[in-house]
């Protein structure tokens, strides 16, 4: 890695190629004794889209995080435009041209676009006259990619799709051509990410070098020129993505064959299990939250809810599960009307047999400083056979443990590991066990594959659909809509607190849930969703 | 930017990092006796012997031990609900009062097999109490715990000078105290040995130490055998989780605080019936204040606090001995012998965190037990 090298390197380029936009070579990263990144070499050519797949934990956002210059490499090299890169810091990565879009923005809230994109780049004290020439810099930059945001609109109040073009325009107005998206469409609507991906295609013929990373195949299939696969730090595969397929990139992922489409035994649904009426929520500040929620979930039955995420449904599922009080309406379920008046607790909700597989299983699902044994009776705590008397039966509760790391392949089957020291996708296999061994009569499940990985998700969505057709009434809440239509009988779709769509399963399209997502569908599907436009 | 904290085995955790800290705290300790022109290591010496040399250093260390368990077990309990109980003092002097109070009340007309009892339930009673009103505060008025349990060790430190100097005072004393206690004291440690033969001079240390050993056992199978326990700890390390699990945080909260409260009014059993015999002012010297570091240093945990108090018990016993001996290192210089233990051991806890990460890293002989804690993450 000397500079020497770096000349001989440079002038050994042939003539009238242009050397790679980006050139990654054996880069190595450890945390302690994670080797995170190991030998990894890519090549991304100017002016194309490139994707970088992989599980969780594969060593994508590490991988970008070092070119970002926010870990340092502990061995290899980073070559921009042929030259050797030294980017021991964002800052250098911004001078070289780099420009990152986080998978959580980074933006103030409080200020105006123009104020966003300027900051840091503010040129000299007078802020009138660096904003003006930002100002002409934006209409330029909205003009030629068909960026369009008004800049003086307040961030906060922007939705999710346009506060992503300003960091988009954020990083080209600091010079950006490379641009690297973290999960780009993880926040969006289908609409709003059709619409991002033709901003990418106007970065492209513009000469902008894009890598996006993601862990959705449609995408990539969707926008990307050539595709990296990574598996456990490594780069396992380089695809030209017209030379490749769905099933081929899933199969690189995993490292063995997945399927994508679910069989799913016929809808035989029984009688009502859970009955919600009129529920209505304000928060703190007196906006409405949820607002006329109506709808039964039967026996045997999955009901998927559908929206964009923040329009009610991580509230819905908090009411239903007892750890919000009810303020209106009312709810029954296991033979017990619920009402304001006389409100349930999550204990008592589970005593009526209702599961509850949270959405954000960090904050609601277990406690990391638990070993795994203890989160393994979180909320079941207090019933037998854990609890005998005043006393918890630690060896009763470490053998319960053990039968479900058994049963639902949780890894490793350490009972007494701290929960927080497990993967992802072995946290929530955990929680998935512990609420389906009591064999809820209702289960309510939030995002229940988030940031898991593929292998785990096949597996979790099998369970699903097992115990519906052992008769368990499902409400499943998620933002990822390919998982909702393949796993849900009937489709409800949240939008602004409310439901304003019901679509059944086996029909529904992704075109016509997106809309209804957005509130832009014109057929209506139920009266009330009218008094809403 | 630092990358994630790496996993250090047990042993280096909660072993050599704390050792560690306070070998450090020492050596800076160390120079600012040398700065004063005295011979460091005369006065470890000196410490050391005046602290556990003979069998009443060793008495006088074991009492101020005593009370730092019950301080230092009463703020652990607190940090394992996520509250943070700087109330200690006001607690332990509150449960103090309800010791004498039971006491001076009852010591004509109950023997002391009822009355010792009954005094040490009042004085968890009166902890609990005290302590309890800050934790309601915190739980249904959202007034922080930090703020109320301060504000509650002044008011209790007037109250006990108004009850004092107004009320309990005994009559025709000049200096405000009460009448000493007929009945109700708790035996001398040295009384009991010199029954059995071991002939030991008189020291303050009393049968209270066998009640704090007992609170250590009880402490330990409250957190991790009862399923209160299992809630208290939840609520603790994520709330937002207790919740879905089904705890009632209010409650818990108001039941931490009392435990808490009641363990610190235990150091009133230590001092009032084990021995002073009356209520007197200021009994409580910042037993409850060196708590939080006992806490802090035991990491909370019952093993830990006891080793951590005999360490601020010796530093307390043989720094007295240190202020006699050596002219030029006065009572002060001690309290910033203690300051700085605090100082490395608390706030600093993590200052020798990244050498030993990168020994640890650095040893080959070392990395296999790494390796199997990878495949554990």
């Amino acid at each position: 890695m000397s500079p020497a090298s770096a000349v001989v390197a440079s002038t050994l380029t042939p003539e009238g190629v242009a050397p790679p936009a980006i050139e990654l070579r054996s880069i190595d990263k450890s945390f302690g004794p994670v080797h995170a990144n190991c030998d990894v070499s890519l090549s991304i050519a100017k002016g194309s889209i490139t994707g970088i797949i992989g599980e969780n934990g594969a060593g994508k956002s590490t991988l970008m995080s070092i070119l970002y210059g926010l870990y340092t490499a502990d061995g290899g090299e980073i070559r921009i435009g042929g030259e050797l890169a030294h980017i021991r810091n964002p800052h250098d990565a911004i001078t070289a041209g780099i420009g990152m879009v986080h998978q959580h923005f980074m933006l103030v809230d409080t200020f105006t676009v123009l104020e966003n994109v300027a900051l840091g780049v503010e040129q000299g004290a007078i802020l009138k006259r660096g904003f003006a020439a930002a100002r002409r810099e934006l209409e330029r930059l909205a003009h030629e990619y068909g960026l369009r945001v008004d800049p003086d609109a307040i961030v906060g109040e922007l939705p999710v799709g346009d506060q992503q073009r300003v960091e988009i325009l954020k990083a080209l107005y600091r010079g950006a051509t490379v641009l690297i998206l973290d999960e780009p469409t993880a926040v969006l609507t289908p609409q709003e990410t059709d619409q991002l991906f033709c901003i990418l295609e106007a970065l492209k013929t513009r000469g902008t070098t894009v890598i996006l990373i993601t862990h959705k195949l449609r995408e990539i299939m969707a926008v990307t020129d050539a595709v990296y696969v990574m598996r456990h730090g490594r780069i396992v595969a380089r695809r030209r993505t017209a030379e490749t397929g769905r099933e081929e990139l899933a199969e690189l992922m995993v490292g063995r064959k997945v399927r994508l489409n679910l069989q799913k035994t016929t809808f035989t649904p029984g009688a009502p299990a859970l009955v919600v009426e009129g529920v209505g929520l304000r928060d703190s500040r007196g906006v409405k939250v949820l607002e006329d929620i109506n709808f039964t979930v039967r026996a045997g039955e999955i009901v998927g809810i559908a929206g964009v995420s923040g329009n009610g449904q991580s509230e819905l599922l908090e009411v239903l599960a007892g750890i919000r009080p009810l303020k209106a309406g009312r709810i029954i379920v296991g033979g017990r009307e619920i009402t304001p008046g006389s409100p349930a607790d999550p204990a008592a909700m589970r005593t009526l047999g209702v599961g509850h597989v949270p959405e954000d299983r960090h904050r609601y699902g277990m406690v990391g400083a638990f070993n795994a044994c203890e989160t393994s009776i979180l909320g079941y705590h207090n019933e037998t056979p854990f609890r005998k008397r005043c006393l918890h039966d630690h060896a009763i509760m470490a053998d319960h443990c053990a039968s479900l790391m058994e049963r639902y392949d949780v890894r490793p089957r350490q009972p007494y590991l701290k929960s927080a020291n497990f993967s992802g996708g072995n946290q929530q296999k955990l929680i998935l066990a512990r609420e389906l061994a009591r064999q809820p009569k209702i289960l309510l499940v939030g995002q229940p594959t988030r940031g898991v990985d593929i292998g785990a998700i096949e597996f979790i969505n099998r369970q699903l659909i097992a115990i519906r057709d052992a008769g368990c009434a499902i409400l499943l809440v998620s933002v990822e809509l390919d998982e909702v239509m393949s796993l849900a009988d009937r489709i409800l779709v949240m939008y602004g607190g409310r439901i304003v769509g019901e679509v059944p399963g086996d029909t529904a399209d992704e075109r016509t849930l997106g809309l209804m997502m957005t509130n832009s569908w014109p057929g209506v599907a139920r009266p009330d969703a009218t008094a809403m436009s | 930017m630092s990358g994630p904290r790496r996993p250090l085995p047990g042993w280096i955790d909660i072993g050599l990092i704390p050792l560690a800290n306070v070998l450090l705290a020492f050596f800076v300790a160390g120079l600012i006796v040398l700065a004063i022109g005295a011979n460091p290591l005369e006065a470890v010496r000196i410490m050391l012997v005046g602290a556990l040399g003979y069998p009443e250093a060793i008495g006088y260390t074991l009492y101020y031990t005593t009370n730092f368990i019950f301080t230092g077990l009463a703020v652990a309990i607190a940090f394992h609900a996520g509250l943070f109980n700087i109330g200690g003092e006001g607690q332990a002097y509150i449960g103090g009062l309800g010791v004498g109070l039971t006491v001076l009340a009852l010591d004509a007309s109950i023997p002391p097999v009822l009355l010792i009892p009954l005094a040490i339930l009042a004085a968890a009673a009166f902890g609990a109490a005290w302590a309890a009103v800050p934790g309601y505060l915190q739980a249904y008025r959202g007034s922080h715990i930090v703020i109320t349990t301060i504000m509650f060790n002044f008011i209790a430190a007037a109250l006990m000078v108004y009850l004092m100097v107004n009320v309990l005072i005994a009559p025709g004393s000049m200096s405000p105290e009460s009448r000493e206690f007929a009945v109700g004291h708790l035996p001398f440690v040295h009384e009991m040995l010199g029954r059995i033969g071991f002939v030991m001079g008189p020291t303050p240390l009393n049968l209270s130490i066998l009640g704090a050993a007992l609170c250590c056992v009880l402490v330990w199978a409250f957190l991790w055998r009862t399923p209160w326990g299992y809630e208290l700890r939840a609520l603790g390390h994520n709330p937002s989780a207790a919740v879905y699990a089904g705890v009632n945080p209010r409650r818990m909260i108001v039941l931490a605080m009392a435990l808490s409260g009641a363990l610190a009014g235990f150091v009133g059993v230590n001092e009032v019936i084990g021995v002073h015999h009356r209520l007197i002012l200021n009994f409580t010297a910042g037993y409850g204040f060196t708590g939080i570091a006992v806490a802090l240093m035991g990491r909370s945990h019952p093993v830990g606090i006891v080793l951590a108090s005999l360490l601020f018990g010796i530093l307390h016993q043989g720094g007295a001995e240190l202020a006699f001996e050596i002219p030029t290192i006065t009572r002060e210089m001690v309290v910033v012998i203690q300051g700085l233990v605090i100082l490395f051991s608390g706030a600093l806890a993590h200052l020798s965190r990244p050498w030993f990460e990168r020994a640890f890293s650095a040893i080959p002989a070392l990395r296999p037990a790494a390796a199997a804690d990878a495949k554990g993450a």
